[in-house]
């Protein structure tokens, strides 16, 4: 009995790293349920993500892809009624162990997302210090340092770099959406979770943000969620297809996309359905 | 404004040239007659104003903006100046706020961000109940009660520990300045909190979850997220609370006692121009007597519009913001 469930726990595990890949697991999910009140929207999901990778999370609309995103970083029990079970490993530490605070959680784990929301009271300046700040950095230098750091990063540093008192509201949607990313990077995280961060942008601001999805891999791990099934197969090193809360098939992007095991996958990105 | 602008020309280019003009003209017929009431109650308004102008005319060619600044108010003499009405208008409304906005922001945020949907809407139903009690019983509540209550048990420590400023010094009355901002601020807390509540739901949950994915805790989120964001609306909601507070009339009358006077306590009585209005109309014996009042009457009429508009304006910021 106990054997058989350890079993089919190692076969879970087994499908849920992506064949062929070596190296550290930044994140470890097993059965991992998410629930909005009575609504299941991550129906026992396990699955590991590879440090310093690009993670695609793919799969048709309101099959769970954010909600399963928003429980790597606890934002999920944010909304009210909201519900999760299961475990999360963080660099082996389980973040919903009870003892654990959400608050250092999500400063180790970033997100941006779907729409660019920067704070339209702050300047560019201060948007990108507002998390360094809620950590009690006062020190001037400190935080000018960061600010820079972060907007070279999020390769924003060029065209504001004359206007950073200036509100984060008068960039243009790809410049916020590039600032809320320096300001996700400027707590320094080391997971970098994004829900489909170009779909509200044009097509030169989206080839940007997946440009620098690549560049930050060097320092991070990124899991992003994207509808965009050339977007996965451009920028992703692993890509997760899900499914009605379910992971069907997890593996390196080309074999996904070219040689897909479930049959459910071929359908979903030869785009017969979804 | 700008919304309704961008409508009517993504109107102007949906409807085909020829075939709309028919529904066009009934369009307008009936915008026509919607606009008509709203014209009435503008025209109404400008004639309040020509009527009190007019009225007013004597005193302000005696007295010019004097009128204002100067506080003998002597009917005897016919010599009339408004400021210790104007003072007492300004130092209720003022004390209003101050007592009332910090107990209705609490209120705001607690309904907006933290108590559960069913739990707010019960208390925002009993806050709404406030608003209804009609003011003359709230009146007779601030003689009875509140009176009372301020004289033996606000004041008295109040002066003991604070007594060395002017504004809490001298015999405690209980009727007076203090006891007219408590009644104010519990007839301005309905309004405040409720248009404030609304600009803090009108704040995307974006904003919210932004500031959390941060690091933020719950407190962080509302003192950096949501109440930065919905500034505006709050201080629509603060400027309608003052504009509410300074026409109010009968509940004041009641408790602050009517002495035409600029004491520094707050502990003594004082007047408002409302309450002038409401108790000298009657017996105001000369002509000139009764333009000074008209007089005072503008001045408030024009301060309410005035604030009631800048209000207005900020709170329908929130909206599109
Ligand atoms: N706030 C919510 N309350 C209730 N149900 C929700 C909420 N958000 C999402 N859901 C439901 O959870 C499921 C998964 O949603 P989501 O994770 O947003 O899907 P995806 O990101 O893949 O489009 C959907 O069925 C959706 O209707
Ligand atoms: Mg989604």
């Amino acid at each position: 009995m106990t054997t058989l469930r350890n079993q089919a726990l190692s076969d879970a595990l087994a499908r849920a790293e992506p064949a062929g890949s070596v190296g550290a697991w930044r994140l470890r999910v097993e059965r991992l349920h998410a629930y909005f009140g009575r609504v299941h929207a991550v129906r026992g999901l396990s699955i590991a993500i590879a440090a310093h990778r690009i993670t695609a999370i793919i799969g048709p609309s309101g099959c769970g892809k954010s909600t399963f995103l928003r429980c790597l970083n606890r934002m999920h029990e944010v909304v009210p009624g909201a519900r999760v079970e299961g475990r999360v490993y963080l660099d082996g530490e389980d973040i919903y162990a009870p003892y654990v605070d959400p608050v250092t959680i999500r400063r180790r784990v970033g997100m941006v997302f779907q729409r660019p929301a920067p704070f339209p009271t702050m300047s560019i300046y201060d948007n990108v210090a507002a998390g360094l700040r809620l950590a009690g950095v006062r020190d001037r230098r400190r935080l000018d340092e960061a600010v820079e750091r972060s907007l070279r990063q999020a390769a924003l540093w060029d065209e504001v770099k004359d206007a950073l008192g200036k509100p984060g509201t008068s960039l243009s949607g790809g410049q916020q959406q590039r600032l809320c990313i320096a300001r996700a990077l400027a707590v320094g995280p080391e997971v970098l979770l994004m829900d489909e961060p170009a779909s509200a942008l044009d097509p030169a601001s989206t080839s940007k943000i997946e440009e620098l999805a690549r560049t930050l891999r060097e320092t991070l791990t990124i899991v992003i969620v994207t509808h965009n099934m050339q977007q996965a197969a451009r920028v992703s090193d692993n890509t997760a297809f899900m499914l009605a809360g379910e992971l069907v098939e997890y593996g390196p992007t080309p074999q996904i996309f070219t040689r897909p095991g479930d049959h459910r996958t071929e359908d979903y990105v030869t785009g017969r359905f979804g | 404004m700008f919304r309704s602008q961008v409508g009517r020309e993504a109107e102007a280019l949906l409807l085909p040239p020829g075939g709309a003009r028919p529904r066009r003209w009934a369009d307008r017929t009936f915008r026509g007659a919607l606009t008509a009431p709203g014209l009435v109650v503008v025209l109404l308004v400008a004639w309040i104003a020509v009527e009190l102008t007019g009225a007013a005319m004597p005193a302000i060619r005696r007295f010019g903006p004097a009128f204002l600044w100067t506080s003998r108010w002597d009917p005897v003499h016919n010599v009339f100046g408004a400021l210790p009405f104007v003072y007492g208008t300004i130092a209720s409304s003022v004390l209003a706020v101050v007592i009332g906005v910090p107990i209705s922001l609490g209120v705001a945020i607690y309904l907006a961000e933290i108590a559960g949907a069913r739990t707010a809407r019960l208390l925002s139903c009993l806050i709404e109940l406030v608003a209804a009690i009609p003011s003359v019983i709230l009146g007779l509540w601030g003689i009875f009660v509140l009176a009372p209550w301020v004289r033996t048990v606000v004041e008295p420590p109040l002066a003991a520990v604070l007594g060395w400023l002017p504004l809490f010094s001298g015999p405690a009355y209980g009727i007076g300045l203090l006891a007219a901002g408590i009644i104010l601020a519990i007839m301005v807390i309905p309004v405040v909190s409720s248009v404030s509540r609304d600009a803090l739901r009108a704040v995307p949950q974006e904003q919210r979850e932004a500031m959390y994915a941060l690091g933020a805790t719950r407190w962080e989120v509302i003192r950096h997220a949501v109440l930065p964001y919905g500034r505006s609306g709050i201080i629509g909601a603060i400027i309608l609370g003052f504009g509410r507070a300074f026409g109010e009339t009968m509940a004041v009358t009641m408790v602050i006692g009517n002495r035409p006077q600029i004491a520094p306590s707050l502990f003594q009585p004082a007047y408002t121009i409302a309450a002038a209005l409401a108790n000298e109309f009657s017996e105001a014996t000369s002509d000139l007597y009764l333009s000074a009042l008209v007089e005072m009457a503008l001045v408030l009429f024009a301060v309410s519009l005035l604030v009631n508009g800048a209000a207005q304006w900020l709170v329908s910021r929130m909206t599109r913001a």
